[in-house]
């Protein structure tokens, strides 16, 4: 067993496992602070697919891999501002919108990935981000290398984002109108916070994270957009949130959970080691429902999920 | 959502006229967004939507096609309508799709001497209770713990599709095969097909379902109590109702009827278990029974559009260049229009005071 | 001394009732002004539009003689006006000095600075004597502690014109009086308190002006010296208040309801009720007076299987249990008017006739074999409407299209038509207009009078003094002493609902 665990648990495999963490970090910060304000969305997939789809055009057309990741991150505000609409604006039932958004996204992704690009898109690539080229000192150190500076930019700013978040909900005071408005819409709006802009505003942030999370995944090595390439990437993401207790530490722990139970399926198949490899995978979903059977009702904000009436009687 | 609907339940029985105009109206936006994606595409949309009127309805062969695909929506939908009369928004149809798929398969494959109609029994209801049991776990966390079951389902969503996979390339696998698959059922689990063509017998379950919920929803006295338990589960439980017990066996039956409808796809198209075999199915299922304005037999009909659509698309395609892909576009801002349309009178209303008081002001 | 706010012909209309119609009040500084009314007499509306909560439809409002417009909670703060609300708009994960600066710019935006907040609540908390850690979580704090943050939280803020909206609703006489205490320091310091109440004590004790309301308009307006609690009740009602109820002598059956050391502990782990023993006869009213929240409630929910007990038993007719099944206990005639009539009494979405079944709808006649007999409904519904004067067009209206008094005829038609013998009543006319609490109260005394056991609970003490036969009062749980109607004075009451044994009080009576 401890020679079994010599093989998995390699430098190569937790860098990979950080790898994939990170469209998850990305997208778990995002949705973290939107899920704060009370709005539950099920749409982060339906972003991070337009986001991947976006990045990928945006960067074959300009040839830029900079401004592939700024059109994902445009289209995703865009997705983030009809999601806010429906469900703040129009009161609209939140899961229902989120499952408008993610059958849409698939459906324009889609339809724009044949249109734009013919049928065989196969043998397309964009520009895209290379690892960043740290000293190769850096690069060769024993196990920390492989892990740390081995990496595209993504993973740098997956990483900071955690702690921005966490500064953003503890200590400031756009952190504390958020955590109000999810956990008492009427007390924030009665104490003159906009509970209309907060969600506004946290949906849209949730729209920029999900847009860099799916530019992350598609121009990050395989630099080319494939249908339904996130694979409930959005969803994993909102399994993150939910096993962090809507604390953005926690969700970035969940996050690197998932990566690594991801990575461990890799090296599953690679390695060949006779056990299913998709036990590995759906170990953190069972982790996080026990979880949530653990932490009780309580847990989540108090408003969550509810939709907010402005004056109505 | 769906109250006006709900409202006229119980036992009136007068014409629910805005349950009917709403979905026509999301219809007709929805297709009308979808042709402006069509004319940006340089393709007359009323051109495009001829072919995919053809290939879906047009002829015998088509339509049977889409009432094949009709089918599984269908049944889904009616059990996602099933919980949500209730407020319960199973997400979980997903797996508990998958879940069935896996119990009809394990009964399908065995048993060959028995009868047929029996067969199909014996598989109808274990599918039923193994996604039965799959949604016994939110049901039960939902109504006693107070945990989000939307969260549960669509967490248990992927533990049954990994375990699906898994079983696909393990146990129930058919040896020497490339394929993940399993060996193909015995005859006599394979649902009759109907008028010579791939349409099963699996539509007639679907109606006879519709027809009875439509009856139990209006006339019997739990189908009245998961209506008051939707609205006002305190007031119930203050009624004598164990709501709690109500609730679970409410997500329990939900999932058999999901269950049931993954054991017709298996049985009726795939005649074996595959892989991904369904992907989608319980989230479009949402989209169906939200179309037909939670009415079971407005979920024949919506199904029927659904179906149609997905089937349609691929004449649309072959015809016009316009990827199937599209109509997820379309279904998407259906179920938009319609659940904005059905809140707009309140949104009027608080618009409208706005802008009353600013006059004033 | 001058007006510091006035309020000038204000109108709100609401989609089917006009809330109200051309008020005029005149708040003027260092003062208490009372804005007396009864439930639905369009107090809660008139602030929540001078609070910018809602938006007049006409009239003006003037702050320190200008005209101001209010289109949210920021700018009638920025006008010096706070308002504590009646249910406290405090976020209970938050602590108390993160619910204070909410909404507020900080110095170091963006900075939360919350140490800066904290010193400042500190040095406020202790010049009013409120004893407020600022670290503290909201949720931990007793209800009298976070009625003294909201009053914080508009401190804070500098507002020099509050509004306390039904301030004692929540809180016991001890706490009443530190609240009294604050208030008058607080007009001492030259800041003009507007109270919104139905309690005619407050008006009497609290006040230097009162402007009473009755159907969204002004009845009157007096100083508080030129004017006497009678006459501000007259004004509120616009008739003589205090009905009374024909006195009957009552034969006393068995014992129809009983409890042994009954114990009740809720889910945070607080003993509700405490080894409370009490027994209810057939022809009986005994009415449980008290401080809202000192464990009647749970009494009544426990007796009926609603929430379950930790210790004791609960015998119904003669019947002993530990543990009860809520249908089990309606099958043994017990009938239940809970107390919160949209919370827990009705569906509203669902019409009437439906409502009218929801307890019996699994009986014969109205369903067989799980299948309604649809006819038998919609008989009943308009033989309960007709009975019970329950004014609508038809059974198959929504009830929540209908106004609170109708409302709870449907709860009183759906439990009175089961003949109860043990009746379990909490807050039966809680936000009732007069007619239909008298509607309400002759019913109970209907019921004692067909022999039924009934347990009425009740905060409002004129309630329980008009149809009680015996008076529990209850605190904390335990009861303070149960007495005769009639054998204690009202303020030995008072001191029973401060938490005074009676036994303490004089040492006669004897607790049965």
């Amino acid at each position: 067993m401890g020679e079994l665990a010599s093989v998995i648990f390699t430098a190569e495999f937790l860098g990979n496992s950080l790898r994939f963490a990170t469209p998850l970090i990305l997208a778990a910060m995002g949705g973290v602070v939107n899920e704060r304000t009370g709005v539950l969305n099920l749409g982060m997939d339906g972003m991070m697919l337009i986001g991947a789809f976006s990045a990928f055009a945006g960067s074959y057309f300009t040839g830029n891999a900079w401004m592939g990741v700024l059109i994902a991150v445009i289209s995703c505000l865009l997705i983030g501002l009809l999601h806010a609409f429906c469900t703040v604006t129009l009161v609209m039932n939140q899961v229902v919108v989120a499952v408008a958004i993610n059958t849409f996204s698939m459906g324009l992704a889609s339809s724009l990935l044949r249109t734009l690009f013919g049928t065989s898109t196969s043998a397309l690539r964009s520009p895209g981000f290379e690892n960043i080229a740290w000293p190769q000192a850096l690069q060769d150190l024993p196990f920390f290398g492989p892990v740390l500076f081995q990496q595209t930019i993504f993973v740098y700013i997956a990483i900071l984002a955690v702690p921005t978040i966490w500064w953003v909900f503890f200590k400031s005071t756009w952190g504390l109108s958020i955590r109000a408005v999810g956990e008492y819409p009427k007390a924030a709006e009665t104490m003159g916070v906009s509970v209309t802009k907060v969600r506004y505003l946290a949906l849209l942030f949730a729209g920029a994270m999900g847009g860099l999370s799916g530019a992350a995944l598609s121009i990050t090595g395989l630099n080319t957009f494939i249908d339904n390439m996130t694979a409930g990437r959005g969803f994993i993401a909102f399994a993150c949130i939910i096993f962090g207790r809507f604390h953005p530490v926690g969700a970035g722990l969940g996050a690197l959970m998932f990566g690594l139970a991801q990575g461990l399926q890799l090296r599953i198949q690679t390695v060949g080691i006779p056990m299913p490899y998709q036990i590995p995978i759906m170990f953190p979903y069972i982790i996080t429902i026990v979880l949530l059977v653990a932490m009780g009702s309580g847990s989540v904000p108090a408003g969550w999920g509810t939709p907010y009436y402005p004056d109505e009687e | 959502m769906g109250e006006d609907n709900k409202k006229s339940l119980g036992f009136a029985s007068r014409i629910n006229w805005s349950g009917i105009v709403t979905p026509l109206i999301g219809i007709a936006l929805g297709l009308s967004v979808g042709a402006i994606f069509i004319w940006s595409q340089g393709v007359n949309p009323l051109h495009a939507y001829y072919y995919l009127l053809e290939g879906s309805l047009l002829s015998w062969a088509s339509l049977s096609g889409t009432l094949v695909k009709t089918v599984p929506l269908a049944l889904t939908g009616l059990a996602v309508l099933y919980s949500y009369k209730s407020e319960i928004f199973n997400i979980g149809a997903e797996g508990q799709v998958y879940m069935g798929a896996i119990g009809a398969t394990i009964i399908g494959i065995n048993f060959p001497n028995v009868p047929a109609p029996l067969h199909i029994l014996m598989v109808l209801v274990f599918a039923g209770i193994l996604g039965g049991a799959f949604a016994f776990i939110p049901g039960y966390l939902k109504a006693y713990k107070g945990i989000n079951e939307i969260v549960v389902t669509m967490l248990m969503n992927y533990i049954a599709l990994y375990f699906l996979s898994m079983i696909v390339q393990g146990p129930l696998k058919e040896p020497d095969s490339f394929f993940p698959r399993s060996v193909p059922l015995v005859d006599t689990a394979v649902l009759p097909k109907l008028f010579g063509s791939h349409l099963h017998i699996g539509i007639v379950f679907a109606v006879v379902l519709a027809i009875f919920l439509s009856w139990f929803f209006r006339r019997t006295t739990t189908g009245f109590k998961m209506i008051a338990a939707g609205h006002n589960p305190n007031a119930l439980h203050y009624a004598g109702v164990n709501v709690k017990m109500l609730l679970t066996k409410v997500m329990v039956v939900s999932g058999f009827i999901a269950g049931a409808a993954g054991a017709v796809e298996i049985m009726g198209v795939h005649g074996r278990l595959i892989e991904n075999f369904s992907i989608g199915l319980g989230y479009d299922a949402i989209a169906v029974a939200l179309l037909a304005n939670l009415s079971p037999l407005g979920v024949l009909l919506s199904a029927l559009f659904f179906g149609a659509l997905k089937t349609g698309a691929n004449s649309m395609q072959i015809s016009t260049g316009i990827p199937v892909s599209f109509v997820y576009m379309v279904q998407a801002m259906v179920i938009l229009f319609v659940v904005a349309s059905k809140e707009m009178p309140r949104i009027i209303a608080i618009y409208n005071k706005r802008r009353r008081v600013k006059k004033n002001g | 001394m001058g007006i510091v706010l006035e309020l000038e012909k204000i109108t709100k209309i609401f989609p089917k009732v006009i809330a109200n119609k051309d008020v005029d009040l005149k708040l003027e500084q260092g003062e208490v002004h009372a804005l007396l009314g009864e439930n639905g007499a369009g107090k809660s509306t008139l602030m929540n539009c001078l609070y910018g909560l809602y938006r007049q439809d006409g009239g003006k409002i003037y702050v320190r003689g200008e005209e101001v417009t209010i289109n949210n909670s920021d700018d009638a703060i920025k006008l010096g006006i706070g308002m504590v609300h009646q249910h406290f708009m405090l976020v209970p994960e938050l602590t108390v000095a993160e619910n204070i600066i909410l909404g507020l710019k900080s110095a170091k935006e963006p900075l939360l600075n919350l140490a800066a907040a904290e010193k400042k609540i500190k040095a406020l908390s202790d010049k009013y004597n409120f004893g407020i850690n600022p670290k503290d979580k909201v949720r931990t704090l007793p209800v009298g502690i976070q009625q003294r943050v909201e009053i914080l939280k508009v401190l804070y803020r500098e507002a020099d014109i509050l509004i306390l909206d039904e301030a004692t609703a929540v809180l016991t006489p001890q706490e009443v009086d530190e609240l009294f205490k604050v208030v008058k320091k607080l007009t001492k310091e030259g800041k003009s308190v507007l109270i919104i109440t139905h309690k005619l004590e407050e008006v009497m004790a609290l006040s230097n002006q009162v402007t009473v309301l009755r159907d969204g308009e002004v009845a009157g307006n007096v100083r508080t010296v030129d004017t006497n609690p009678t006459e501000l009740a007259n004004m509120m009602v616009g008739r003589e208040v205090l009905f009374e109820f024909e006195e009957k002598e009552m034969d006393l059956k068995e014992v129809y309801i009983e409890t042994k050391n009954l114990k009740v502990v809720d889910k945070k782990g607080v003993t509700r009720v405490n080894d409370l023993s009490m027994k209810i006869h057939g022809g009986e009213i005994l009415g449980i007076a008290g401080v809202d929240g000192n464990g009647q409630n749970e009494l009544a929910e426990a007796i009926t299987g609603m929430i379950p007990f930790q210790e004791g038993s609960v015998v119904i007719k003669g019947v002993e249990k530990t543990k009860l099944d809520v249908r089990d206990v309606y099958e043994q005639g017990v009938s239940h008017i809970p107390q919160d009539r949209h919370h827990t009494g009705l569906v509203l979405p669902m019409s009437i006739k439906e409502n009218l079944v929801l307890t019996d709808h699994y009986l014969e006649p109205y369903s067989n074999k799980g299948v309604f007999n649809k006819d038998v409904v919609d008989e009943h519904g308009a033989e309960m409407i007709e009975q019970y004067y329950i004014k609508a067009p038809d059974a198959g209206v929504p009830t929540r299209e209908l106004s609170g008094g109708n409302q709870q005829k449907i709860i009183l038609a759906r439990e009175l038509c089961r003949e109860p013998d043990i009746l379990v009543a909490v807050q039966p006319s809680r936000g009732l207009d007069i007619g239909a609490t008298e509607f309400v109260r002759q019913k109970l005394i209907d019921q004692r009078d067909r022999g039924a056991a009934v347990l009425l609970v009740s905060t409002e003490l004129e309630e329980i003094l008009q149809v009680s036969d015996r008076i529990a009062v209850m605190y904390e749980g335990e009861f303070m002493g149960v007495v005769k109607n009639g054998e204690a004075s009202i303020s030995e009451i008072g001191l029973m609902m401060a938490g005074t044994r009676r036994s303490n009080i004089e040492s006669q009576g004897e607790v049965e």
